[in-house]
């Protein structure tokens, strides 16, 4: 747009930049402060309770959540489903998108209303809950995976990104010998860069935040992901039920211990969302116009 | 491929094609034999995981017990769901539902479009990219970790909210256990977590618009207030609609890990909605085919929502999702 010169138009600027930036501060605020407790000591929280920038700096919270296993272990867990289960989506969501981006396919438009029926009806959390059930998943790994591997809004925006690709580059590369699997492989992915890079995060994202998943389906606490634990210690032990899992006898943790649990169970995030910031602003933007 | 380029008259999307003859079908079905291939995992992920679930919801009209299974429980036909209508229980559940979406459509929904309109009228593009980068970023944070955020803040032994009431003289609130405040903490952290990601498909779409007619309204002289009334406004009214049609349609899916979080046995009473209490009244109770009923009872109102609010828009000259 034009730059307006006018008087109004500027204090309509100026008030409205300052809405603006108060907002940014009210949205990052509370990290920042937990981020900065997380990194002093206890008796500073309790003798200077306001500051975002700590006077004394300590790495004591950090070593005390690092000095038992189970942090380390929970870590493993959501590592490890995070890795494996945004690969495995990414596979078999691209296959499934490319196949139905395919405007000679044959049934397509069955398979098509069958996934986006999905998005109007769903079982529910019990019947849902059998199934994972009786397929013998309960207290695996691939529990926390197989039951959400394919999002169906994340299907369609691929799908649809697909589709815009140009048809002659996907002909002339049939004439050359390539089958589907070479086509999809070496031309359409390369070229949907920034559609792989938002659906990823997304996937990604979804699969550190593993919560519910676990609770339903992970009984053994030994297999639990950094989520849940993180709610066994701040969320429950924030004086709300007694009567709760958590042990009586256990004094809570102190609110530095907590605020480093918080930290690093929002790390990951941290580190992939300005990487892949640009990228998704583009994707999710076109997915969602014509998702 | 050729074949398929070369047909004359035929489009090559969506508009199904007649076959003159089976063995032309034939031909490309099996050309496209690895397509097919492509799609099996897909398919099948749908299948066992949405549409048997979907199968199973018929245990709604059993008293399913889990030995005997689907096949070997006893029908009863529709007593789970006349015990829904007449549990006092359930009721208060619905109610508190109803609060929750309704706190969502009046206090929540208006808040991405406001901001987007307000980012959009931003000059300076460094500041603009900067202030969405930190309005996405809750959105990308689980809930444990929103709730745990705000309940560091709002303890009562030393977090920073009460400190400050603390230090202005005010008394200590007990945030957590008071039912009091339970709506206004779910509702503040829905704000906090989803509000600037809402904006991004509201930008989108104010992209989209002609810049002429931002010219055009300058020249008659409409200030900037003016133009966002009568330019921006209007031009978004679709997808507003649309967001709001999908918004109506999840009535009763308010989402289980966000009130699961912040409920409590002092809150319960405000705090419990039909997702929280499926998983305590079937996972916890053991009450398989009840809570399934209930969940049945959910997903049918949904649909009935989604469809019936997209016929009004339609008929009233809006586009619909569908």
């Amino acid at each position: 747009m034009v730059e307006d010169r006018t008087i109004g138009g500027r204090i309509f600027s100026i008030i409205n930049f300052t809405l603006l930036a108060l907002i940014a501060l009210i949205t990052v605020l509370p990290f920042v402060h937990v981020v900065a407790g997380s990194f002093t000591t206890s008796a500073e929280i309790a003798a200077n309770k306001f500051v975002l920038i700590p006077k004394v700096w300590s790495l004591e919270a950090y070593k005390f959540i690092f000095s038992t296993n189970t942090i380390f272990k929970a870590m493993g867990v959501s590592i490890g489903v995070t890795l494996i289960g945004t690969l495995f989506s990414m596979l078999i969501t691209s296959l499934m998108a490319y196949g139905l981006s395919r405007r000679d396919l044959d049934g397509r438009n069955v398979v098509n209303f069958m996934v986006v029926f999905t998005m109007l009806f769903h079982g529910g959390m019990i019947p849902t809950f059998l199934v994972v059930k009786e397929l013998g998943l309960i207290d695996s790994y691939a529990a926390l995976i197989l039951p959400s591997a394919i999002s169906a809004f994340n299907l369609i925006i691929l799908k649809n990104f697909f589709q815009n690709i140009p048809e002659g580059l996907e002909e002339s590369a049939k004439i050359d010998g390539c089958n589907d699997f070479g086509i999809l492989f070496k031309i359409v992915l390369p070229l949907s860069m920034p559609a792989i890079a938002t659906i990823s995060l997304f996937y990604a994202v979804t699969y550190w935040n593993t919560y519910m998943s676990a609770i339903l389906y992970l009984d053994n606490s030994a297999k639990w992901p950094i989520q849940v634990l993180l709610r066994q210690i701040v969320v429950l032990a924030s004086g709300m039920d007694h009567s709760s899992t958590l042990d009586a006898a256990v004094p809570p943790p102190d609110q530095t211990i907590k605020m480093a649990v918080i930290v690093v169970a929002t790390i990951p995030i941290l580190m992939v969302y300005p990487f892949l910031q640009k990228h998704f602003a583009k994707g999710a933007m076109l997915g969602s116009m014509k998702g | 491929m050729q074949e398929a380029t070369a047909q004359p008259g035929s489009s090559p999307d969506l508009e199904p094609r007649v076959y003159k003859t089976s063995s032309e079908l034939k031909k490309r079905l099996w050309r496209n034999k690895l397509l097919y291939v492509m799609l099996i995992p897909g398919v099948l992920y749908f299948l066992v995981f949405k549409y048997i679930p979907m199968y199973g919801m018929i245990i709604a009209f059993q008293d399913y017990k889990p030995y005997q299974g689907i096949t070997g429980s006893d029908w009863v036909g529709m007593k789970h769901f006349s015990r829904l209508f007449t549990e006092p229980d359930f009721l208060n559940i619905l109610m508190n539902t109803l609060i929750l979406f309704g706190m969502n459509i009046l206090i929540y929904f208006p808040i991405p479009i406001i901001l987007a309109l307000m980012l959009n009228e931003m000059r300076g593009n460094l500041f603009k990219r900067l202030f969405q980068t930190l309005f996405y970023l809750p959105h990308f944070m689980s809930w444990v970790i929103v709730v745990s955020i705000s309940f560091v803040m709002v303890t009562m032994d030393g977090g920073i909210i009460n400190e400050l009431l603390a230090y202005f003289g005010f008394e200590k609130i007990n945030f957590l256990l008071a039912p009091g405040w339970f709506r206004p903490m779910y509702i503040l952290q829905v704000i906090w977590r989803e509000a600037g990601w809402g904006t991004i498909i509201y930008l989108a779409s104010i992209a989209a618009i002609d810049p002429g007619l931002y010219e055009a309204a300058r020249m008659d002289g409409a200030g900037r207030l003016r133009q966002v009334w009568h330019i921006t406004l209007p031009a978004i009214r679709g997808v507003i609609i649309t967001l709001f049609i999908l918004k109506i349609g999840s009535v009763l899916d308010l989402g289980f890990e966000h009130v699961y979080l912040l409920l409590n046995s002092m809150n319960r009473e405000v705090a419990e909605i039909i997702d929280t209490y499926v998983y305590t009244a079937g996972l916890r109770q053991g009450q398989f085919s009840y809570s399934t009923a209930i969940g049945f009872f959910k997903s049918i109102v949904g649909l009935i929502m989604v469809v019936s609010v997209n016929k009004v828009s339609k008929k009233m000259g809006e586009e619909g999702v569908y």
